[in-house]
């Protein structure tokens, strides 16, 4: 069958069961575009932004737990693609994403929206590939997408020259693809998985320490639950790893880190053996890193070799599919008929027991005064009981939902956690509600993060989804402002909006519903109200909030994870 | 600690990019770094000399195998190795201490490439990393016009090949 090089790229699509992408249309890709005009096997979705089209690629992904794909122009589509690729390195998030570039025989001539795109996004990808003839692109497509789904996800940038989608050839789909050159271990070495078990049901004050690795790994959330619930050990999660074990399970500790609970803190800081399962001990997480866990065995399970004591030395490293190491483990603990050591861990669960009652989260809402924006994400998490898809931006408002709302399942939380993404979150929300339109979502976002991306309100009004987008408006750039004030004695340099716009009429004007709240006694009624809404209309809450109320507990900067700030 | 590397990559596009853009974002460093491709000319082999601890060498070697088109990485260093690197060096025309610099080549098993006894010379030398420094010392008084070098190509002593399969 001879196709052009766009028909190429929309069959191979069409045959890696893609059923959604996200793009905007430019010089570069209209022979792409003309091919998506004439197919009817995936919708594409346009949204008003590159960036916008990577993050909400990303939310589809981590939301529906397929590979994101994104379709974007030459020079600056790609350029303005790129923070959204960084951002899914980061967080190892599935996504192809498809550049156009010029002519092949324009390539080096500073050509019209010409960029050196494999060049920019080379380490802000897994891999990244430019097509050089048509015969190639379908195995090269076929490779991106097997590179970006397996080992660690990530995104993975095909780069097509204007005349590689015109070109017609043969179109022959390769059937497998076998690179010698990548070949991701899955499985856990046998000798460790003994090991680590024989670990686990030695250790007096042991802890588990799951992260995103979890949310990647299919079904492996309640094999997380099974095993701590084994060998009675507490479960602590990265923020990228929240949901991954409910939040009121008994065993679960809330989040470590510089603004985790004084109990999964230190519980980290003195326990016997940390048991790290898909995380990486990022430094957000670790503090101070000769102080970080250090009386422990570190057992770190991980499907990226480079991930295992790249910050923090492994004792005992398991390189493997974070599932599939959970049903070794699990399966050697029951052909041994393991018995944890219950006698040292009754005392170690009274200790925790104490630090729980220190009751680190706790916050006041004064009934005349202030609201607490921890009040607001409490309410969400009533009023959607805990099961919404929550996606958010970056700061203060992210840290409150983090610690607040209360996660039960896995892949709920779309939170831009290595990169940091301030704009990451209306994007994302907009390609969990496409991946899951029978779900409630929900974006908690910032007054300073909303403006970031703010140009997607079009695309939720555009393909109708009802996404509840609630601002904790404090009129600062919360997070920066904190710092600002604990580090540099108040002087707070640029992190202060007086030029605010109206969100309720910019939500009104964007097509959606708009809501303000900046009274204690309203606000029941008013997020009551938002979730009420009928229809296919976004809602944006403009929720004002304490203005100078801090994230707390924090670890400061530098600082080791007992040396906690609670209030 | 100096470190040898060798490593077996796809012969693709962009290749070489990759491997220095890890070292350069990294931050690690690269002294020499020699790339050709093999018989099987779908194949490159690299030799790679670093410094670092073992720390910073165990990471290298995971941030390379991490690398799609990285076929296998090997850290010669602590086997039996041998390694050789090769030096260009043109020389000023030498008039009367002519036969002393041609002793010098031959003591260094050197090769003339190119003799024009009035002007110049160009010599060429193979040999161990530590040797070369000691073959420019000695030709510094001579006077040299230009030198190019290569960094040290290296193979792991031993029946075993580092190969694909």
């Amino acid at each position: 069958m001879k196709l052009s090089g766009a028909e190429i790229l929309v069959e191979c699509l069409k045959r890696e069961g893609v059923d959604t992408i996200f793009g905007y249309p430019g010089g570069a890709v209209l022979q792409i575009y003309d091919a998506i005009f004439k197919q009817d096997h995936f919708k594409h979705y346009l949204v008003r932004h590159e960036q916008g089209a990577l993050h909400a690629a990303s939310g589809y992904a981590r939301a529906s737990g397929k590979c994101g794909v994104a379709l974007v122009t030459s020079g600056p589509g790609a350029t303005n693609a790129v923070t959204g690729l960084a951002d899914a390195l980061a967080d190892s998030t599935p996504i192809v994403c498809f550049s156009g570039q010029v002519p092949s025989g324009l390539i080096g001539n500073d050509a019209f929206q010409e960029a050196d795109v494999v060049g920019i996004t080379r380490s802000a990808t897994k891999h990244n590939f430019l097509v050089k003839h048509a015969e190639d692109l379908a195995l090269v497509i076929r490779q991106a997408f097997h590179i970006a789904t397996t080992g660690r996800p990530g995104p993975v940038l095909v780069d097509i020259p204007k005349d590689i989608s015109i070109n017609i050839c043969e179109f022959e789909w390769p059937e497998a693809v076998n690179m010698r050159s990548y070949q991701p271990v899955t499985s856990g070495h046998p000798g460790q998985i003994k090991k680590a078990v024989r670990k686990m049901l030695t250790a007096q004050r042991p802890v588990i320490y799951s992260g995103g690795g979890i949310m990647n790994a299919a079904g492996s959330a309640a094999l997380l639950r099974e095993l701590s619930h084994t060998i009675n050990a507490p479960v602590t999660n990265t923020l990228m790893g929240l949901g991954g074990i409910p939040y009121d399970d008994t065993h679960f500790l809330g989040m470590l880190g510089m603004h985790g609970t004084y109990e999964a803190n230190m519980a980290v800081s003195h326990c016997d053996l940390l048991v790290a399962i898909g995380a990486r001990f990022d430094d957000r997480v670790t503090g101070k890193i000769e102080a970080f866990a250090p009386d422990a065995t570190i057992i770190h399970v991980d499907v990226d070799p480079s991930s295992i004591s790249k910050n923090v030395h492994a004792h005992l490293p398991i390189v493997g599919d974070v599932k599939v190491v959970l049903t070794q483990l699990l399966e050697e603990i029951a052909r041994k008929n393991g018995q944890p050591d219950e006698i040292a861990l009754a005392l170690w669960w009274e200790q925790i027991t104490e630090w729980r009652a220190v009751d680190s989260l706790y916050f006041e809402q004064p009934q005349d005064g202030p609201i607490m924006p921890q009040s607001v994400i409490r309410k969400t998490h009533a009023l959607t009981d805990g099961d919404a898809i929550v996606a958010t931006d970056v700061g203060q408002h992210q840290m409150w939902t983090a610690q607040h709302y209360g996660f039960r399942k896995a892949n709920r939380f779309l939170t831009s956690g290595g990169l940091g993404t301030m704009g990451y979150g209306l994007p994302a929300g907009v390609g969990a509600q496409i991946a899951m339109p029978n779900e409630r979502v929900v974006v908690f976002t910032g007054d300073a993060s909303i403006q970031m991306c703010i140009q997607e309100l079009a695309t939720l009004y555009q393909y109708k989804l009802p996404v509840v987008i609630i601002i904790l408006n404090n009129a600062y750039m919360g997070m920066v402002r904190q710092w600002q004030e604990m580090f540099y004695e108040s002087r707070y340099s640029h992190s202060y909006f007086d030029a605010l716009p109206d969100f309720v009429k910019l939500a009104e004007a964007y097509g959606g519903v708009g809501m303000r709240v900046d009274q204690v006694s309203e606000l029941d009624a008013i997020l009551q109200a938002a979730f009420e809404v009928t229809g296919e209309s976004f809602v944006l809450v403009d929720v004002a909030v304490s203005r100078e109320e801090n994230v707390y507990p924090m670890v400061p900067a530098g600082a080791a994870l007992n040396e906690m700030v609670l209030s | 600690m100096r470190h040898t590397i060798t490593v077996l990559v796809e012969n693709e596009f962009g290749v070489l990019t990759r491997v220095a853009g890890l070292f350069s974002a990294r931050g690690y460093n690269i002294e020499t770094l020699n790339v050709a491709p093999l018989q099987d000319s779908t194949v490159s082999r690299m030799t790679l000399v670093t410094r670092g601890d073992e720390h910073v060498i165990e990471q290298i070697k995971k941030q390379l195998n991490k690398l799609i088109p990285v076929i296998k990485v090997e850290d010669i260093s602590h086997d039996v190795h041998l390694e050789r690197g090769m030096l260009m060096v043109k020389v000023k025309a030498c008039g009367d201490h002519c036969e002393a610099l041609l002793d010098l080549v031959e003591q260094y098993d050197g090769e003339v490439l190119d003799d024009h006894i009035d002007s110049h010379m160009i010599l060429e030398f193979t040999n161990k990393v530590d040797v070369l420094d000691a073959i420019l010392d000695a030709l510094t008084p001579f006077g040299m016009i230009e030198t190019t070098r290569t960094g040290p190509l290296g193979m792991r002593r031993g029946v075993d090949g580092f190969t694909v399969d």
